[in-house]
């Protein structure tokens, strides 16, 4: 079962994850305008979904985080190696 | 410096244990061609390494070999839940289990500790790379070695990530290496530097 806040972090995956991989291809690309538009576009989208997420579910840094700083939930569970934090991404 | 994020590069979800196969994944953490392995030669070449494209190109890999460290430990964490005496031995991660316990340590599938002579570090930018390139075909081809024995789904899709992560490294230092050869050919015109102890050529 998934819940809201795995779909949630699902889409700062993806988007983080093109952001990863694109930055690779820019290192030795980095005079292909289209993939930088890319990028750039991505990078805004991660950041509206990386806010969104941490309002609501809790900081994904310990710092420069998005989230309410009035209580340090920084150290709540679950951490990520944590079968509790994870989904699958193709449910069987 | 680096920063955490509190999240996996990908996600590790594994529903059933499975020690067996945790003592073959576990290579991948501490092994020959595993992921620390990976990240401390790209991360310790990346002092003497030349042009900005491949010095980025080591400094972002290898931190994102980090992440993968993380998958891994993930994964022999979650196979290793709850594990019956019974099923210990059967595994054959008793030995293991004798040395670590439940614990993550990098190690090879046999059990051996991981060594930094699993590594190079050479300060010649291009032999640098060439070691590179052949590091992530070894990684790609001990990930296709384990997925020969994976049966569970939960398992399979993220090692299956970390294969084709493998393929788009390879590719980078490839182009990173045709930036470092460029420079090098251009020094042999103009020469800059001739005392061959210093590392003058990496720095700006
Ligand atoms: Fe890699």
């Amino acid at each position: 079962m998934r819940y809201e806040k795995d779909f949630e972090m699902e889409k700062i995956m993806q988007l983080d994850f093109a952001l990863v991989d694109l930055g690779l291809y820019l290192n030795t690309h980095p005079e292909d305008d289209y993939a930088l538009n890319l990028y750039n576009k991505i990078a805004k989208k991660a950041d509206m979904c990386r806010m969104n997420y941490e309002k609501n579910f809790g900081p994904l840094c310990s710092f420069r985080s998005y989230c309410n700083t009035n209580s340090w939930n920084w150290i709540n569970n679950p951490w990520p190696w944590s079968e509790k934090s994870n989904f699958n991404l193709n449910p069987a | 410096m680096w920063i955490y994020e509190k999240k996996l590069e990908y996600p590790v979800k594994i529903k059933k244990t499975n020690p067996a196969l945790a003592k073959l994944i576990l290579t991948q953490y501490g092994g020959p061609d595993g992921e620390i392995g990976a990240s401390l030669r790209y991360l310790s070449q990346r002092f003497t390494m030349i042009t900005p494209q491949a010095k980025a190109t080591l400094n972002d890999i290898g931190t994102e070999e980090l992440a993968h460290l993380e998958i891994i430990g993930a994964i022999v964490h979650q196979l290793t839940r709850d594990m019956t005496p019974e099923e210990l031995k059967k595994s054959g991660l008793d030995a293991y289990y004798v040395d670590h316990g439940v614990g993550i340590y990098p190690a090879n599938a046999s059990g051996d500790p991981f060594t930094a002579a699993y590594l190079q570090s050479t300060g010649d930018p291009k032999v640098d790379l060439y070691e590179n390139m052949a590091a992530e075909e070894k990684a790609r081809i001990t990930y296709e070695y384990i997925m020969r024995f994976i049966d569970d789904p939960d398992v399979m899709d993220p090692i299956r990530f970390l294969r084709e992560r493998e393929i788009v490294h390879f590719q980078r230092f490839g182009e990173s290496l045709m930036y470092v050869q460029e420079e090098l050919a251009n020094q042999k015109v103009f020469p800059i530097e001739n005392n061959p102890c210093s590392n003058k050529n990496c720095s700006d």
